[in-house]
């Protein structure tokens, strides 16, 4: 059996709405990975440096009110700047489409769009991890 | 390559020191390596355990000992386990809420970890973690479970000071309270404690205790505190000081490290041996025996030796 | 059918009711009312109306509108008299920005601001800290000092607007800024009308802009219930919200339990503090969401004032009938709204609000359709408020007083609501209250598995949402133009505190922030000493420094 995957959850920024990390959070372990919980409003200094200790594959990120662009900039800077930049950001939340494409350019990963359904997270963030290991191996 | 990590590790690298527990933690390929590496690296950190039920506050009271630890210039090495899911393999970790160090602090390393029930070995991947905290440089390694399984209860005790946290509202439980857990503990934590029933309990204890002969010369303390408002934390870190100054008083350093490095030794054998015998083909032809035992061809005892023989034999023909 | 004559109350209870509505102050908008056929509308009908005799429990479970238990209604003429205020919430950017939006509102015939903070504000940042970086300015308008509160309400006149705060964690700092400004204005606080959000509790279950403890944050409630009892005596104290605890995935049921034992646990504290319940209790108001189910969303607002009116009455022993009746804001679901096919969202909300009308609301906010993806345009704000405007003036579902009374569907959905919501208080009775229930993360799991149930059940196909998991278009591209806040204000939000803190007396900062320390130690009313500092320019993000050096700051353990 294959070890599991570990991601860690955030919810970045001064909001509180909570509920979509924690459904997210919650529908990753019943599908078989490791999730660190960060709880509500941290700094991308905070995530960042999270996703280091944990040694994490993946770092998602829910951002619903407006500061993404801010934010997820920041965490990418950090994770490069601390030797982790090979670590997966994905994200989901209130965000545009131009804002999608702004910040995929920069290099999140993936961003979840409001109403997206679990497996399709799950099943992304699966063949997301299932490809960077086979890569890993082949070096 | 992994003798770079434990280098990076042993110079104080952050990365490193994360990747190599992950190595440590999957039991993958070179952790041997880099735990022997480390371990010649190491100088013993105070290793504490903290068990109690969910919701006892464990977290947040070791959010309030790196407060008062990193104000005396401590580092700290933090390992928090929390249960695998046994019907997906999944674990939820979130004991990093609660702990609320400064963003920039490189004095404090928490790390997560998931119990991965099956696979089995928590308590030596734990202390496998303590060491590397430990080559890292760290002079306090915190060890954070629930205390609800058998396993957990190792966790916390192969620390050298084990503290049970507690809050009044299991007041009424203190005598149902896990077989085993009672004793593990050298320290009692009654968190919460501005709750009613804090007193009493407080009392059950010490009457529970009284029961039964102190063993060692030492009677565990009990303190009331409350973790969130930082009260007594202070107290309780005297407590485990002085439980320390007691171990030493009773046996000497030497020999308590020798204790520790043969439970160590005999986990490791037994780890490696387990591996060994089930990668051979014994491993493989696993199925089939069940088969036999299952219709009778023969017993699990019987079949325990021929397993057991047939692994020295091989072993014999290796050498 | 037989008929029985009424009881002697019903006879008494209707008698009063027609006097009521006789009575002067209790105009009608129209001398008849009548359907889009010309047909006549009475203002209210009962089991008489089709000749049937009236129930044993009428009296206790129904009543009159205006009367004990208040279920068919808080007033006796309901919107005949005066229809329910549309105020739609808004904020963003400076307070420069914001005053605008709000001369335009008021220039547009509205009485009524409503003013949405941004998340630095909300958890009691100043602009210029570290951790507001992104966020000014972004959901809301970014309020730091009495500077800023000045320019938001700068040429509107105090004493002539209504104006509702959202605003919890901070709220006795940012009603301190609006009642200095009245003062600036000379405007005198017992003038000023509006309310605050301040319903902490719901912060901790559901909305997480907290600040403080529950505890200190309690004694902060208390202080504004008794301040404003004296010298603000118009003001709402609390507007007890159920729309979060929805919104975060609870059931209505649970949306309407927790948020009526919040409503109890502050009317347990005022009394507990000392203070007479028939002196505050009239000035708590509540905040509901209005749902997609159109018809267990009535049940829940009827349901709500009975369950208010009774223990009110009964177990808190309010004499005055204002302390008997809940008066409730409702806005329309935003965690219904789908990103995808935006439009639908018009509909939805024109069917939400018609709900809350149907239920009774005394305030309306309906979402606009671009909400899931930004803050709304100006356009579709528009089209949000014509979705109440035609309500009121085209369906006539205004016309009578609880169009639903009487439906066998509606009255039994009703009864099981207060039923199931007495089963959730018991329950939180056992856990010793609403602060040691949420202590222990009872209500925060109630409402995790019921997001999480709703979740499945939307996988799984037995739970619709159109456009997400049933005529969903693949490859859609969402073409509404979206509202973009300009990334100077940050900067201006920044420069105005840095001229601030130049120019102020900083000694006289000094000194009232420490006598506010000093209270806070103590167990005086902060009120008085937070207004000090607020007239000194002390920032928000300064007092709020000073109080969590006394509370501490509250850190929730996440359930799932």
């Amino acid at each position: 059996m294959s070890r599991p995957i570990r991601i860690l959850v955030a919810k970045a920024g001064l909001d509180g709405h909570d509920r979509g990390a924690k459904v997210v959070a919650a529908g990753l372990r019943d599908a078989g990975m490791e999730v660190i919980y960060t709880g509500l409003h941290q700094t991308p200094e905070q995530i960042a440096e999270a996703a280091v200790q944990e040694d994490v594959e993946v770092v998602g990120i829910s951002s619903l009110a407006g500061a993404h662009m801010t934010l997820f900039t920041r965490v990418l800077e950090l994770l490069k700047e601390a030797g982790a930049g090979h670590i997966m950001v994905v994200g989901g939340g209130i965000i545009s489409e131009d804002d999608i494409v702004g910040l995929e350019k920069r290099g999140v990963a993936k961003l979840f769009g409001p109403g997206t359904e679990l497996p399709v997270i799950v099943d992304w963030i699966v063949k997301a991890v299932d490809a960077q290991r086979a890569e890993a191996a082949k070096e | 390559m992994t003798y770079d990590l434990a280098e990076k590790l042993v110079n104080g690298d952050r990365l490193a020191l994360a990747k190599a527990i992950t190595l440590v933690e999957n039991r993958a390929h070179g952790h041997e390596d880099i735990l022997e590496e480390c371990f010649r690296n190491r100088k013993p950190a105070v290793r504490i355990g903290l068990t109690g039920a969910p919701g006892s506050g464990k977290s947040t009271l070791v959010n309030a000992m790196i407060k008062l630890l990193r104000a005396e210039g401590k580092t700290i090495g933090v390992v928090a386990v929390d249960p695998t899911s046994p019907f997906t393999g999944g674990a939820l970790l979130g004991d990093r809420v609660r702990i609320t160090t400064s963003e920039s602090d490189e004095g404090v390393f928490i790390r997560s970890m998931a119990s991965r029930g099956a696979v089995g070995g928590i308590a030596e991947a734990t202390d496998d973690v303590a060491v590397l905290f430990e080559a890292s440089g760290k002079e306090y390694v915190l060890i954070e479970t629930v205390g609800v399984g058998q396993a957990e209860v190792d966790v916390a005790a192969s620390a050298d000071t084990t503290v049970l946290v507690l809050t009044p509202e299991a007041g009424d439980s203190v005598q149902t309270l896990k077989a085993g857990l009672m004793e593990v503990a050298d320290v009692f934590a009654i968190n919460k404690s501005d709750r009613p029933g804090a007193e009493r309990m407080a009392l059950d204890i010490r009457s529970m205790l009284e029961m039964r002969a102190s063993e060692k010369g030492w009677t565990p303390p009990i303190i009331c505190m409350s973790a969130i408002r930082g009260e007594k934390v202070d107290e309780l870190i005297d407590e485990i000081a002085k439980h320390r100054e007691h171990l030493a008083s009773c046996t000497s350093a030497a020999d308590r490290e020798r204790t520790y490095l043969v439970v160590k030794l005999k986990r490791a054998v037994e780890r490696m041996l387990k591996n060994d015998l089930w990668r051979g083909p014994d491993g493989s032809a696993l199925e089939k025996i069940a088969d036999d035992i299952a219709d009778g061809t023969t017993t699990p005892y019987a079949a325990a030796r021929q397993i057991l023989d047939r692994y020295r034999a091989r072993s014999g023909q290796g050498e | 059918m037989t008929k029985k004559p009424p009881d002697k109350d019903y006879d008494a209870a209707k008698k009063k009711w027609e006097d009521e509505l006789a009575s002067p102050k209790c105009r009608q908008m129209h001398d008849r009312f009548e359907t889009i056929s010309f047909r006549e509308i009475k203002p209210l009908y009962t089991p008489e109306d089709l000749g049937h005799e009236v129930p044993e429990d009428y009296m206790d479970e129904l009543g009159f509108p205006g009367q004990h238990p208040y279920t068919r209604g808080v007033h006796p003429t309901m919107y005949r008299g005066r229809t329910w205020t549309m105020r739609q919430f808004s904020g963003f950017g400076t307070a420069k920005d914001t005053n605008k939006r709000y001369k335009y509102i008021l220039e547009q015939g509205g009485t009524g601001l409503s003013v949405a903070f941004d998340m630095p504000t909300i958890m009691g940042y100043d602009s210029d800290h570290k951790r507001s970086e992104g966020e000014v300015g972004k959901c809301g308008v970014a309020v730091s000092s009495l500077a800023d509160m000045e320019t938001l309400f700068d040429g509107i006149p105090l004493d002539k607007v209504s104006t509702s705060m959202t605003i919890n964690g901070p709220a006795a700092i940012l009603w301190a800024f609006y009642i200095a400004v009245g003062e600036k204005q000379g405007v005198s606080s017992d003038k000023l009308r509006g309310t605050i959000q301040n319903d902490i509790l719901k912060e901790y279950i559901a909305q997480k802009s907290w600040i403080f403890p529950p505890r200190p944050s309690m004694r902060l409630i208390t202080d504004i219930i008794a301040y404003a009892a004296d010298n603000v005596p118009q003001w709402n104290t609390i507007s007890i919200s159920g729309y979060h605890i929805r919104e975060a995935g609870s059931t209505a049921v649970q949306e309407l339990a927790f948020t009526l034992a919040d409503g109890f646990a502050y009317v347990e504290a005022g009394i507990e503090a000392g203070l007479d319940v028939d002196k505050f209790a009239p000035r708590l108001a509540f905040f509901f969401d209005a749902h997609s189910d159109f018809f267990e969303e009535i049940a829940k607002f009827r349901a709500a004032r009975r369950i208010w009116a009774k223990r009110m009455k009964n177990k808190y022993g309010a004499k005055d009938p204002h302390s008997w009746t809940l008066r409730f804001h409702t806005q329309t679901a935003g965690c219904s709204l789908t990103a995808q096919q935006p439009e639908n969202n018009i509909t939805r909300t024109a069917f939400q609000a018609l709900s809350a009308v149907l239920g009774g609301t005394q305030s309306l906010h309906t979402n606009s359709m671009d909400e899931t993806l930004a803050l709304p345009t100006e356009k579709a704000v528009k089209i949000a408020l014509r979705t109440q405007q035609i309500i009121l003036d085209e369906t006539a579902a205004a016309s009578t007083i609880d169009p639903l009374a009487g439906s066998y569907f509606v009255e039994k959905l009703t009864d099981e609501m207060e039923e199931a919501a007495e089963e959730y208080f018991r329950r939180i009775d056992e856990l010793g209250g609403v602060i040691p229930a949420i202590e222990k993360g009872f209500p925060q799991r109630e409402i995790a598995d019921a997001a999480y149930r709703f979740q499945r059940a939307l996988e799984s196909g037995k739970r619709v949402m159109v456009g997400i998991n049933k005529y969903f278009e693949p490859g859609e591209k969402v073409t509404i133009d979206l509202l973009k806040i300009d990334p100077r204000v940050d900067e201006e939000c920044r420069e105005n505190l840095r001229s601030l803190r130049e120019s102020r007396d900083n000694k006289k900062v000094k000194q009232t922030l420490a006598a506010l320390k000093k209270a806070a130690e103590g167990t005086d009313n902060l009120m008085p000493k937070i207004l000090d500092a607020v007239r000194a320019y002390a920032t928000l993000g300064e007092i709020v420094d000073t109080l969590k050096s006394v509370f501490g700051e509250y850190i929730e353990t996440p359930i799932f």
